[in-house]
């Protein structure tokens, strides 16, 4: 049995004004993310992922504005809330307490000029008020939380004096401070080495089954993806064109642009001396899209019927794909 | 792990490799004891330590290693793009270190790089064809026309189209303008060419693009080639042989298959089993490694991963282990294997 889900973004537009003309970065954009579950938004460059995740905490810049859809969130108390259009000042009772988010580059969102124990202690006091001891207490509790070694004795170090993987620990601790429902983390791993990788996605697992987080978690890495998500939305140029469990969108891709991408990457099981099938082309920009399906031009699947819009359709149970030729696509696996 | 797959495709790849295989005798680079340190205010980085390496001619050699391996100052020491401290570098018979800077410069045509991001390493002012005939022009090679017409074959060799250079380094997607910089770097017929993370920046349908035409442009022109590279999945793909790096030294070296397969030295196994496999259903046996990587400034003594080592002995402190034979043409520095 599928509970409801804790975030259901459905026909999400945003467009951003530029130069005196206006440019579509999401044209339509939707999946659910069911809770206590990760779902994988996947992508390469200007496919529009972090532009949904900016969307979704009311973080985007003065020039971008939800210009459509829906992203309905179920907040604690059990509410329904609309995030598509929410008001700055409902924004700033959700993030945080409810909504979290991490980035791919701490140094961006740490302050430099603060210790790590004074910018977590603020974020406390954002939301609780505690006594001195308590305060301190549930600091040094943050960051044995995750795994910061000798915690009471970091309190008043810097940013710059933590290596990259230490400082996601610290961004972590700053976004679980509040206990959030939902954790938006965007290319979390994606600065950092391979073996740090690992134990910050180990870190992430733990925390997610100890708080029974959601977690929304953004990445352009398939490796990534197959090891961290229950769900996977695949995005291309604007849109979502695929969303399937995480077994079922790497053993039956619908869509082709999925298909291409899954072959594009090296694996260790292929037949020694195969080539990688490269997408041929490369992603069109933003403002000169092509009519209809916006991968058609680099797709070998493509017909004229192609530049007519096409929406996700379902074409398996829980397996959604916004290809006409989906069945075909499966079919020829 | 699965099993290397027995049936061959008797493609030309794999006919290449067995020509990179039979080469191995008379490597065309050989390094030993190649070191480079930095003296700073805060003491002496040891950046490159006493390396041993050999590239056959033919080969593609991939170089792994984390940020602070030392694996991007090997690649510039070996073009004596950096001094070395110390070590010999035997560049097709010739010790580069002996080289005086004339004799150097004519070396230079043979041994080329391509970098990590194509914006920053192509000059924004200047044209396309003037950034692939720069090396052309700078050698004296060709008239004019001339050097024009080698610019267009060698933008249709990287797969652009010769009218493109007339544009201008922005035109260009960072695919293409990745393939910018290898018609550069092959404008001087290199037999050698250094790829330092030239496919980390892109994304990655279109990395494969790339990768598949340094595959191309090995076959057709016989080039040598040491690829620089974090992400283990591709060096997999494109590299013959694979040198495993740990803060300044080469820790294992190894035909890429077999070592990406079953990778013998400790640091050279956790580095592996830490790559997510783009399969759901693939098991993890993970070896999480605990801590940081120490700075090179105060490198462990011995073996400098003994200090992270799940299977470190007190023995290991004593010096850098010598390399032990692990299999055909495989080599790992380790005293407990």
């Amino acid at each position: 049995m599928t509970k409801a889900p804790i975030l259901s973004v459905d026909g999400l537009r945003v467009t951003f004004r530029a130069r005196g003309r206006t440019v579509t970065a999401l044209r339509d954009v939707g999946f659910s993310l069911q809770a206590g579950k990760t779902l994988a938004l996947v992508g390469e460059s200007g496919s529009g992922k972090s532009v949904t995740s900016l969307a979704l905490l009311g973080l985007l810049p003065p020039n971008g504005a939800v210009a459509g859809g829906n992203a309905f969130y179920r907040s604690r108390n059990g509410e329904t809330v609309d995030l598509a259009g929410l008001s700055a000042r409902a924004f700033r009772k959700i993030r945080g307490r409810e909504i979290a988010m991490i980035f791919q580059e701490p140094m961006s969102s740490l302050n430099p000029l603060f210790s790590i124990g004074e910018q977590i202690g603020e974020m406390l006091d954002l939301h609780e008020d505690l006594d001195a001891a308590t305060r301190r207490r549930r600091i040094v509790e943050m960051l044995e939380l995750v795994e910061i070694p000798a915690a009471a004795s970091r309190l008043s170090s810097y940013p710059h004096e933590l290596s990259g993987g230490m400082r996601q620990r610290v961004m972590i601790a700053l976004a679980l401070v509040c206990a959030p429902q939902l954790l938006i983390a965007d290319e979390p791993t994606t600065a950092l080495d391979v073996t740090v990788q690992a134990q910050i996605l180990e870190l992430m697992r733990r925390l997610q089954r100890e708080m029974g987080m959601s977690i929304l978690f953004i990445t352009h890495d398939m490796g990534v993806v197959a090891e961290m998500a229950d769900d996977v939305a695949v995005m291309y140029a604007g849109a979502v064109v695929e969303e399937a469990g995480v077994g079922e969108l790497f053993a039956a891709p619908a869509h082709p642009y999925t298909r291409g991408l899954l072959a594009s990457i090296p694996r260790p099981d292929r037949p020694e001396g195969e080539r990688l099938k490269a997408i041929p082309g490369a992603v069109p920009p933003l403002f000169a899209l092509p009519r209809g399906c916006a991968f058609a031009p680099r797709c070998s699947f493509a017909l004229p019927a192609c530049q007519r819009r096409v929406l996700l359709m379902e074409v398996a149970a829980r397996h959604r794909a916004a290809c006409i030729r989906a069945q075909e696509v499966l079919a020829d696996a | 792990m699965p099993e290397p797959h027995s049936a061959r495709p008797a493609g030309a790849a794999a006919e290449t490799a067995a020509a990179a295989k039979t080469a191995a005798g008379e490597p065309l680079l050989s390094i030993r004891g190649l070191s480079k340190r930095y003296q700073t205010p805060r003491g002496t980085v040891h950046a490159v330590e006493s390396v041993d390496l050999d590239i056959p001619r033919g080969s593609i050699t991939g170089l792994v290693g984390e940020s602070g391996s030392g694996k991007t100052t090997l690649g510039r020491t070996l073009l004596r793009l950096v001094e070395p401290s110390a070590g010999s570098i035997r560049f097709a018979g010739e010790d580069l270190t002996a080289l005086s800077p004339r004799q150097m410069t004519a070396m230079r045509r043979r041994m080329q790089i391509i970098f990590q991001d194509p914006v920053s390493s192509l000059n924004p002012r200047l044209k396309v064809e003037h950034i692939v005939g720069e090396g052309l022009r700078a050698h004296g090679i060709g008239t004019r026309g001339e050097r024009r017409d080698r610019v267009a074959a060698l933008l249709e060799e990287v797969g652009l189209s010769a009218d493109q250079m007339k544009r201008y380094p922005h035109e260009f997607s960072g695919g293409q303008r990745q393939r910018v910089g290898i018609a550069r770097a092959l404008a001087l017929e290199p037999e050698f060419i250094v790829a330092d993370e030239s496919v980390s920046a892109l994304d990655v349908s279109i990395q494969a693009q790339i990768l598949n035409l340094l595959l191309d442009l090995r076959e057709s022109r016989g080039l040598t080639m040491l690829f620089i590279a974090h992400d283990l999945s591709v060096v997999d793909y494109l590299c013959d042989r694979i040198a495993v790096m740990y803060l300044g030294r080469i820790v294992e070296t190894g035909p890429a298959r077999e070592l990406v397969r079953a990778p013998a030295h400790p640091y050279a196994r956790a580095l592996l089993s830490a790559v997510p496999q783009p399969d759901p259903a693939a098991p993890r046996n993970r070896e999480v490694l605990a801590g940081q990587i120490p700075s090179p400034l105060d490198p462990p003594s011995g073996c400098v991963f003994r200090t992270r080592c799940p299977r470190a002995l007190q023995a290991c402190a004593a010096a850098f282990p010598a390399p032990v034979a692990v299999g055909p043409g495989r080599f790992a520095h380790c005293i407990n294997l």
